[in-house]
């Protein structure tokens, strides 16, 4: 296969749509995510960025629409297919999702262990490997409910490097953290964009953290893309839902919070 | 009309969950045969499990089956006493034992220990998305969860049951002692006497089905819990109570069974 002019996308999503019951999450949702670009994903609670990362990885199934991981649409793929795309990618938890029942360095060493074939010798010097590249050089044998939460979302992300992923994803990478060591997981994900050639999708509402790490941003309000390019032109958007959202405005009206209190009473219908 | 179509209602739900529990023992099975996992870490998953809901349950199993064992000897004698018929205490407390008690009584305690745990570790590992987790990284939690415990739970449930009707005799024995009616060799003799084979293996296969039963019941309210930590507590109170109900049922089912084949025999 000649290779083509336009760099082709690793991931690439036509008319996305979510749904949970009767009620759609995701109205529609069109994107390309490029080789070796770190997007990230931005919008308010319930907005729908975390059901947007959970779908890119199969966990939701899509209503409508199509997602192309590495070429292969996810809403058709089989289970097989499936487990062979998710091989090549990694998912950093918010809450880490490290195995309670396994220490920290056997955590890292299970998908290496499950899916590849290397001496356990090999997969220790690997475990070492992503550990130090986190800051968590030593903790191999530390059980997760010891670690910090900061240090939890270091090991979550050892874990998803164990098997070289091609596109890493990461839920809300600095939620739930003091801003010094928000700042330190900030430079984490500046410093692995540097050191691998991989595509990252982050999906946070920090701010700052945005702008810092990222190339592109993805503004995503009630389900819908109200904005998306490079960070530069993102910041300087007019848009005034991007503005309100940029420039911390509250809602005038309480819209959200009937919407919200909906949104829960008819679940429990 | 209303009450009719709960009814109905309901009874879809049963057989829905039944489905469950089948679909999960099937799946676990699949595993085993066609296993995606290598196998030696499975069965090194399965032999820790094993430890914990076996070898942990010894201690417990024994005192309340050796209790038990005491218990029907001293129900048994209050009657047989009257009839002059205190020889068939043995009997009574070995029968009884191994063909029902033994293996029900170790049942209840397994699902006190172990199918509420199965439930709460599952159940937690769902709110805490760790279950996520292995999906992402194209584990099967079926097999690296359920499967070596069913494993550990079908090795473990018959040996706990054989050892628990062994606990149970020596209680009733002791009784027989302190009574005065017998000594340790003659209540041997008077329990081998009264035993066939038949009473024993009907206990432990009873032991093997109970096992895999709390096994997928557990598992399945794991799996089924809702997000949040309340919903944790109440896929383990369901599994325990959905449990206990089902082994009563299907040890109904094989107690009569087996009645009808003695009958017929």
């Amino acid at each position: 296969m000649a290779a083509p002019a336009v760099p082709s996308p690793v991931i690439s999503a036509r008319d996305l749509r979510v749904q949970f019951g009767d009620r759609e999450v995701l109205h529609g949702l069109n994107f390309d995510i490029f080789h070796a670009e770190t997007v990230v994903v931005i919008g308010g609670s319930g907005s729908g960025k975390s059901t947007l990362l959970r779908t890119l990885v199969g966990l939701e199934k899509p209503s409508a629409g199509q997602v192309h991981v590495k070429g292969v649409d996810i809403t058709k793929a089989s289970s097989r297919a499936m487990d062979d795309i998710r091989k090549k990618i990694g998912l950093a938890f918010q809450g880490g999702a490290l195995i309670g029942s396994l220490s920290v360095g056997e955590n890292i060493a299970l998908p290496l262990l499950e899916h590849t074939t290397l001496q356990p010798t090999t997969i220790e010097v690997m475990v070492r490997i992503k550990l130090e590249q986190v800051g968590l050089t030593g903790f191999e044998n530390y059980s997760p409910s010891q670690l910090s939460g900061g240090m939890k979302k270091r090991a979550a992300f050892a874990r998803a490097l164990a098997m070289d992923p091609e596109i890493l994803f990461f839920d809300e990478p600095s939620a739930g953290l003091d801003p010094i060591t928000a700042a330190g997981i900030d430079g984490l994900i500046l410093d692995l964009k540097e050191a691998y050639s991989m595509s990252m999708v982050v999906v946070t509402h920090e701010l700052a953290s945005a702008f810092l790490i990222a190339d592109r941003i993805i503004l995503i309000d009630r389900g819908n893309i109200v904005a998306m390019g490079p960070a530069q032109e993102v910041r300087e958007s007019q848009h005034p839902r991007v503005r309100q959202f940029l420039d911390r405005v509250a809602d005038t009206t309480q819209d959200d919070d009937v919407d919200h209190l909906r949104m829960l009473t008819e679940g429990l219908r | 009309m209303q009450f009719v179509a709960e009814v109905g209602a309901a009874t879809e739900r049963s057989v829905a969950y039944v489905g469950g529990l089948a679909q999960l023992f099937g799946s676990s099975l699949r595993v085993l045969f066609r296993s995606p996992l290598k196998r030696s870490r499975l069965a090194h998953r399965a032999v820790h499990q094993a430890m914990v809901v076996g070898v942990g349950a010894l201690p417990i199993v024994s005192l309340i089956t050796f209790f038990v064992g005491v218990i029907i000897a001293l129900q048994g004698a209050y009657e047989l006493q009257r009839l002059g018929a205190m020889q068939l205490v043995a009997s009574l407390v070995s029968i009884s034992i191994t063909r029902e008690l033994g293996p029900l009584i170790t049942a209840i305690v397994v699902i006190g220990r172990s199918g509420s745990a199965f439930a709460a570790e599952i159940g937690t590992m769902r709110v805490t998305e760790e279950l996520d987790a292995l999906e992402t990284m194209a584990l099967d939690p079926v097999a690296f969860l359920v499967t070596p415990k069913f494993l550990a739970m079908a090795v473990m449930m018959p040996c706990l049951a054989v050892w628990s009707d062994f606990i149970g005799v020596l209680g009733g024995c002791m009784f027989g002692i302190a009574s005065g009616n017998f000594t340790f060799g003659s209540y041997t003799i008077a329990t081998r006497d009264a035993l066939v084979a038949h009473d024993v293996t009907t206990g432990i296969v009873k032991a093997l089905v109970f096992g895999l039963v709390i096994t997928a019941v557990g598992c399945q309210e794991g799996f089924s819990t809702g997000a949040g930590a309340e919903e944790v507590g109440r896929s383990t109170t369901s599994a325990v109570v959905t449990s206990i109900l089902l082994v009563i049922l299907i040890d109904l089912v094989f107690t009569t069974l087996f009645y009808l084949a003695r009958g017929t025999a």
